[in-house]
């Protein structure tokens, strides 16, 4: 190993990195990077420094530098269209979504952008949605300008395929919240309105006084039960018309008994009906669903390829460079791929070098190399240098798009049949069994009881407790996960979660980190001269393997290489520093033809002045924490590791996670699907983990399909949940914080039945008074919200998801580098 | 008793207000952003200084500004 150097360590005054070799200096402030320094001069000239006083470090990285005309393609009238959404003779309104907001810096910067620009008449950024809504004056600035500023200060604007395509996005359902508010009011109002028949002794109040309450208080039930309540009438038709008897189906029939009994009594003066138990339920079960079904505003567990497509790309016509969107690319255009641009469609290489970047697609990690005149395939990213492309299939026909279509021909749908449901089938057949009994006995003692002691048991036996307990119980065990980076589709998947006894794990990307490598070096160890030559060597060329080493010796290159070769897919040779250094494949090298058979290369070997050294491997590098993650899982849980990958980290797995384990590479997406399948024919059920396109299919398949992103906000394959990088490493923790939530519900349930019982006691002799069920009611309801809330707390607390982890940016930082 | 009649309606009619206040509120989105109104508030105006127009004051509502500066909205 050499050891690796490192001239000065200290932050970047922008994003707060580490500066490496590579320091920017200005003035008094360190800077990672050009890209970092001259988004603090700006903003210094500016006077916008107040920035970096809010929030230390408040910037994401710019190591990736924008190529100037990016954003030429926001001229065009159509993408423009897309994007405004709002313009008069003088006024724009546009929205941009920039992934990089996440302090409140960012927001401070971002709405006093119109400093920088005069032509910017307001801004407003929405915060949940990291979406900024500019207003400009379209005769001093324009819309290109405005994404340049954008992309200036840091915030460069992500604008994909779908911003043409789906014309808004559509707003999240609202409308169980106006059925709580309403539900609260007329509940509030009947309570209120029932006091004086609580406490009252007999004729104390007026007849009619009462009777004007009593009707007052039947108007109120009206929009609680037919509206707020509406959803647990349809969950239920829904369930019976399927044959399916789901929880909403006992809690319908007694809301439905509960009220026509409280209407009879009120209409036949004999009672004043039970309108505040009635409406007490629906309110605290509509709060029970609102929290379990709570989405996250952006995050979408359905997008498809055209988020991860930019909206237009550069089409040659005659030598001259103009922006065309994607659908409007036509067979036999020509399209400048620049570099780190994705490839849109299919076609032929028909100028410059391509080394394509297919991680996501097929899980390869190392960039594949393309020829002119070889066919290069859409999905991938372009690195290096630019290229020229021969479209030969049109976007909508293109590979990726096919595959993608091929994967997505189903919804997701809830795979998992809850094990409340099946409960409450357990209990609705008991309790009917009760009511019969009760309904003999006084058939035979006194049948004028029949009726009222009847209904009395439907109404007290309501199995809104059990439905509460697992609401509030997944409800806050998925606000505490997703505080801690994931982010689940529904409550039912942690059922899956809870089920699941084998785990998938995908590995390019899932394991390991896609953009970084881990190098060792074998062999006779380098002097320092030594090494500044191979690093001055490297650092010519723009393979990932150079890079790789590049970064692995960490060095200031300076100087020139004389004789500089390179030879594609064999190696590098020149005189670097008074050293002839040659770097590449063994036999590029040496001249002997190849030691060991492998074809992989991801082995730089090294000679200096003719003399062999030895070599750099560069492997993946895996994620933190999943070592200890997979030991930790395999104790429980079958494990394994499929890849579309080669198998030259076979030995490298293998020594991270044990022999074991089932490891498979050279996985093509239909392999993945099918092994999963074939875990199920054995009646396996399955946790995939993957993060790619080439995942997809099985992520579909699995019982609970996870997707790991290093970016929430994009490119995710459509999954049950989302999972971020970082938070991998506690898989072990997520799995035991779900099924913790099961032994709760478990619990809380307990408690509900002792409430049912004691209720039952009334009801079965014909008694149940509306007080007792005041009572009763809202206290079953109030201790399960209590019990579930604080033992999942206490859960998430011993498991460590209490606390919220608050690091977006540095992981936003993380993927750039 | 017809006083409690009276009560009843006054209190059900304010009850019912703060019920349209609130179905109005969500309505509006005003609960979807539940992080940048908070921050929002606390910044400073004090880029204005710079000579240049801040984005809180380059378009004030100018019916509201009084000659004398009472009840302008410059003044926060």
């Amino acid at each position: 190993m050499i050891a690796t150097l490192n001239p000065i360590k200290t932050k970047c005054e922008h994003c707060g990195q580490e500066c490496n070799q590579d320091v920017v200096v200005s003035g008094e402030k360190y800077f990672c990077c050009e890209g970092c320094k001259s988004v603090y001069q700006i903003l210094n000239e500016n006077g916008l420094c107040e920035y970096y006083n809010l929030n230390e470090t408040p910037g994401a990285t710019r190591k990736v530098t924008v190529r100037p005309d990016k954003f030429a393609y926001l001229e065009e009238e159509q993408v423009g269209r897309a994007l405004i959404h709002f313009r008069d003779d003088v006024q724009t309104h546009v929205t941009f979504y920039l992934p990089q907001i996440h302090c409140s810096s960012c927001l401070w910067l971002l709405e006093h952008i119109n400093v920088l620009n005069a032509g910017i008449l307001s801004s407003e950024v929405n915060f949940p949605q990291k979406e900024i809504t500019l207003i400009f004056n379209h005769h001093k600035t324009s819309l290109r300008k405005v994404a340049e500023i954008l992309t200036e200060i840091g915030y460069e604007p992500y604008i994909s395929l779908q911003n043409l395509q789906s014309e808004k996005r559509k707003s999240y359902d609202k409308s169980r919240i106006y059925k709580l508010g309403v539900a609260g009011f007329c509940l509030g109002n009947i309570m209120l309105m029932s006091f004086p028949e609580y406490f009252s002794m007999d004729g104390y109040i007026e007849t009619n006084l009462a009777g004007f309450f009593r009707y007052l208080n039947l108007a109120l039930s009206l929009p609680t039960f037919f509206y707020s309540g509406s959803e647990f009438f349809i969950a239920a038709y829904k369930g019976l018309k399927n044959r399916f008897l789901n929880i909403d189906a006992p809690i319908a029939l007694a809301l439905i008994i509960t009220f026509v009994r409280s209407v009879y009594e009120v209409v036949s003066g004999t009672g004043s009906g039970y309108f505040d138990s009635l409406s007490g339920i629906i309110f605290f079960m509509l709060i029970g669903r609102i929290l379990q079904d709570r989405t996250y505003q952006a995050i979408s567990f359905d997008r498809d390829y055209t988020s991860y497509f930019p909206i237009a790309v550069t089409k040659l016509l005659d030598k001259k460079e103009s922006a065309v969107t994607l659908p409007e690319i036509k067979t036999g255009d020509i399209l400048l791929i620049h570099d780190g641009e994705l490839i849109p469609s299919d076609g032929i290489l028909s100028k410059g070098e391509a080394r394509i970047d297919y991680s996501f697609i097929t899980g390869e990690s190392l960039p594949v190399h393309k020829e002119k005149g070889e066919i290069v395939y859409a999905g991938g990213k372009q690195i290096g240098g630019n290229i020229e492309l021969l479209v030969t299939r049109e976007v909508a026909q293109s590979y990726l798009t096919d595959l993608w279509n091929k994967q997505q021909f189903k919804k997701f749908e809830d795979k998992h049949s809850s094990f409340v449901h099946i409960v409450s089938q357990y209990f609705t057949v008991v309790l009917l069994g009760i009511t019969v009994l009760t309904a003999a006995y006084w058939y035979r003692v006194n049948p004028s009881l029949i009726m009222p002691s009847v209904t009395s048991i439907l109404i007290v036996a309501c199995p809104c407790a059990l439905l509460l307990s697992s609401s509030f119980t997944y409800g806050n065990i998925l606000r505490m996960l997703s505080r801690n980076g994931f982010y689940l589709r529904s409550a039912a998947v942690l059922e899956g979660i809870i089920q699941a006894d084998t785990i998938v794990f995908d590995k390019t990307g899932t394991l390991t980190v896609t953009e970084d490598n881990e190098v060792t070096y074998t062999g006779q160890a380098l002097s320092d001269a030594e090494q500044n030559s191979v690093a001055l060597l490297v650092s010519q060329s723009q393979h990932p393997l150079s890079k790789a080493v590049k970064r692995h010796l960490n060095r200031i290159t300076e100087g020139n290489v004389s004789g500089f070769q390179a030879i594609t897919g064999k190696g590098l040779a020149g005189e670097s520093g008074n050293l002839f250094v040659k770097a590449g494949s063994y036999e590029f090298v040496t001249g002997v033809t190849e030691k060991n058979k492998t074809a992989v290369t991801a082995e730089v070997h090294l000679s200096v002045d003719g003399k062999y050294k030895g070599y750099f491997s560069v492997h993946n590098r895996f994620r933190t924490g999943t070592e200890q993650l997979i030991k930790t899982l395999k104790k429980y849980f079958s494990i394994a590791v499929i890849s579309g990958d080669n198998d030259f980290e076979e030995k490298n797995l293998q020594a991270r996670f044990g022999e074991d384990s089932e490891y498979l590479f050279y996985q093509k997406p239909e392999d993945k699907l099918n092994y999963v399948r074939m875990l199920q024919a054995k009646g396996r059920k399955v946790m995939m983990i993957g993060d790619g396109l080439n995942d997809a299919g099985a992520l579909k398949q699995s019982e609970v399909g996870i997707s790991v992103s290093e970016k929430v906000n994009n490119f995710t394959p459509a999954s049950d949940a989302v999972l971020e990088a970082q938070s991998l490493s506690r898989l072990f923790e997520i799995i035991r914080f779900a099924r913790s939530g099961k032994e709760i519900i478990i619990i809380s349930f307990i408690i509900s039945l002792i409430y049912n019982i004691a209720g039952l006691y009334f009801a079965v002799q014909g008694t149940l008074s509306p007080l007792i069920a005041a009572i009763l009611m809202p206290a079953s309801s109030v201790t399960i919200v209590l019990i579930t809330y604080g033992l999942s707390g206490l859960s998430g607390w011993r498991l460590g998801f209490l606390n919220e982890k608050n690091d977006s940016k540095h992981d936003y930082n993380h993927v750039l580098t | 008793m017809s006083v409690i009649i009276i009560l009843l309606a006054a209190s059900l009619s304010v009850a019912g207000f703060f019920l349209g206040a609130y179905l109005w509120s969500v309505k509006t989105g005003q609960f979807d952003d539940d992080y940048s109104p908070a921050v929002r508030i606390l910044f400073e105006n004090d880029v204005a200084q710079k000579g240049k127009p801040n984005n809180h004051l380059a378009t004030p509502p100018s019916g509201e500004i009084h000659p004398d500066g009472v009840g302008s909205t410059q003044k926060f």
